[in-house]
């Protein structure tokens, strides 16, 4: 396998967006990549497309190839990916593991999801396919409700408390609110996120990421390639994909991710790194409990002890470990097919130096770590300085 | 059989919107598997003991079962 790096960024605000549509959004990102990579749309070889399920939100199937078209695209493989919240890292990993294996020189990736054409409820009901829909979801599971009981079991278990939970939500607002990119800036207080509407018991509305539009680009090449695009390529140290049990009654434990255990094992492995080197995190926070359980899986924080370590300070941008400096899904938005590719963004921004008020002090060896459903995937991927 | 885990949901899917709030649970069966259900009446916690009530439509409703 060769070296790959990320020579290419473009991403659009995530928020919600009335006006736009899915296409426009892909194809935004899409360009504004090209133009950073300085490659033009013929010179690349394949088009790898997360998106979770635009078929329900806008009735559109057949996605690659009509986004691919918009971006001036001809007779080049065209391949959509879904993998739930995990669409946009599961392209992203197959996308690097064809240019790795020498198949491809030039790739694009792109994430996108449309998702505020729909009311709340219908929302809710199209999330909830990526659980199990004949067992947990025909009970009235929602995905809220999944991780409330995530979190309820890992309260009963370790301990962890509201105030836990609270203080991810208070520092991925703050960091949000940095983020010019983010769907919502704004700060919160604890008492605020205490006192939030209910959605599913623990978790109220500031525990929940939010339901958004927006699109995220990144344009791969491998690493001895890389000089021709770009004064600063990002090289992807390691990525792996993993898979899990589908539906939460039937993991033996709820409080931990096997499927990001896995992924973190090899991609540590893989570059060569542990949990220690890590200078900064972009973790799957689409409730305050998974970047606790993310913590805990990863090596960063002792089993069960994800909460406290939040609660200290831990990964606050001036903490020994920086999480979500760009607002996490919680405030820069989830747009769910495009939010793995969007952390490779953030990852890449930061690593680049070119993340504005956002900048972390140290930026050269970052981690992602994108979940799908309630664990059944996960990507874990390690970016370094070139 | 006990309660492994429990939220009470709010913010119901578009098809038990009428329904919310309402409890579900995964209740560990007294062979040791495991299933997620809805809890009538009285809302339980981890550990309560609970019974089958009834099946509808595939889905088992328990009741919290009374010391």
């Amino acid at each position: 396998m060769r070296p790959v790096a990320v020579i290419g960024l473009g991403k659009t605000p995530f928020g919600a967006f009335p006006d736009r549509d899915l296409r426009s959004l892909a194809v935004e990102a899409g360009r504004q990549c090209l133009e950073d990579g300085q490659v033009r749309a013929s010179q690349v070889e394949a088009f790898y497309l997360g998106n979770f399920a635009g078929p329900a939100f806008v009735g559109q199937n057949h996605l690659a190839p009509y986004i691919g078209q918009g971006l001036g695209f001809e007779g080049i493989p065209s391949t959509r990916f879904e993998a739930a919240c995990a669409s946009g890292g599961t392209a992203f990993f197959h996308a690097w593991a064809a240019v790795a294996a020498g198949i491809y020189d030039l790739v694009l990736v792109t994430g996108v999801e449309k998702m505020t054409s729909q009311a709340t409820p219908r929302v809710a009901e199209i999330l909830a396919s990526a659980g199990d829909v004949a067992g947990e979801m025909k009970a009235g599971a929602t995905f809220p409700a999944l991780f409330a009981m995530i979190a309820r079991r890992h309260m009963h278990d370790f301990g962890t408390r509201r105030e836990d939970l609270a203080a991810v939500a208070v520092k991925n607002h703050a960091n949000g609110a940095r983020n010019p990119y983010a769907h919502m800036r704004k700060v919160i207080t604890l008492q605020q996120a205490l006192a939030g509407k209910p959605v599913s018991d623990p978790l109220t509305v500031y525990d929940c990421s939010l339901v958004s539009d927006g699109a995220a680009a990144v344009l791969l090449a491998p690493l001895e390639r890389a000089a021709e695009f770009t004064s600063k390529p990002v090289r992807i140290a390691a990525v792996a994909q993993t898979s899990d049990r589908f539906a939460l009654n039937e993991k033996e434990d709820i409080t931990t991710f096997p499927a990001v255990r896995r992924a973190a094992e090899q991609a540590y492995k893989m570059a060569g790194v542990g949990p220690r080197d890590i200078e900064f995190a972009e973790l799957h926070d689409c409730f305050t409990i998974a970047e606790i359980v993310a913590l805990e899986d990863l090596g960063f924080a002792p089993r069960g002890q994800g909460g406290r370590y939040s609660s200290e300070g831990c990964t606050l941008p001036s903490g020994p470990l920086p999480v979500n400096a760009s607002g996490g899904l919680k405030a820069k938005g989830h747009p769910v097919g495009a939010t793995g590719v969007g952390q490779i963004c953030d990852l890449s921004l930061q690593i680049r130096g070119e993340a504005g008020e956002m900048q972390l002090p140290r930026h050269e060896l970052g981690l992602a770590e994108n979940l799908g459903g309630s664990g059944a995937s996960a990507v874990v991927t390690i970016l370094r300085a070139a | 059989m006990k309660v492994y885990t429990e939220t009470v949901v709010h913010s119901a899917p578009e098809a038990y919107l009428n329904e919310a709030p309402y409890q579900i649970a995964i209740v560990v069966r007294d062979d040791g598997s495991r299933v997620t259900g809805r809890i009538l009446g009285d809302r339980v916690a981890i550990d309560d003991q609970v019974e089958l009530a009834e099946t509808r439509n595939g889905v088992p409703y328990f009741t919290k079962r009374n010391q």
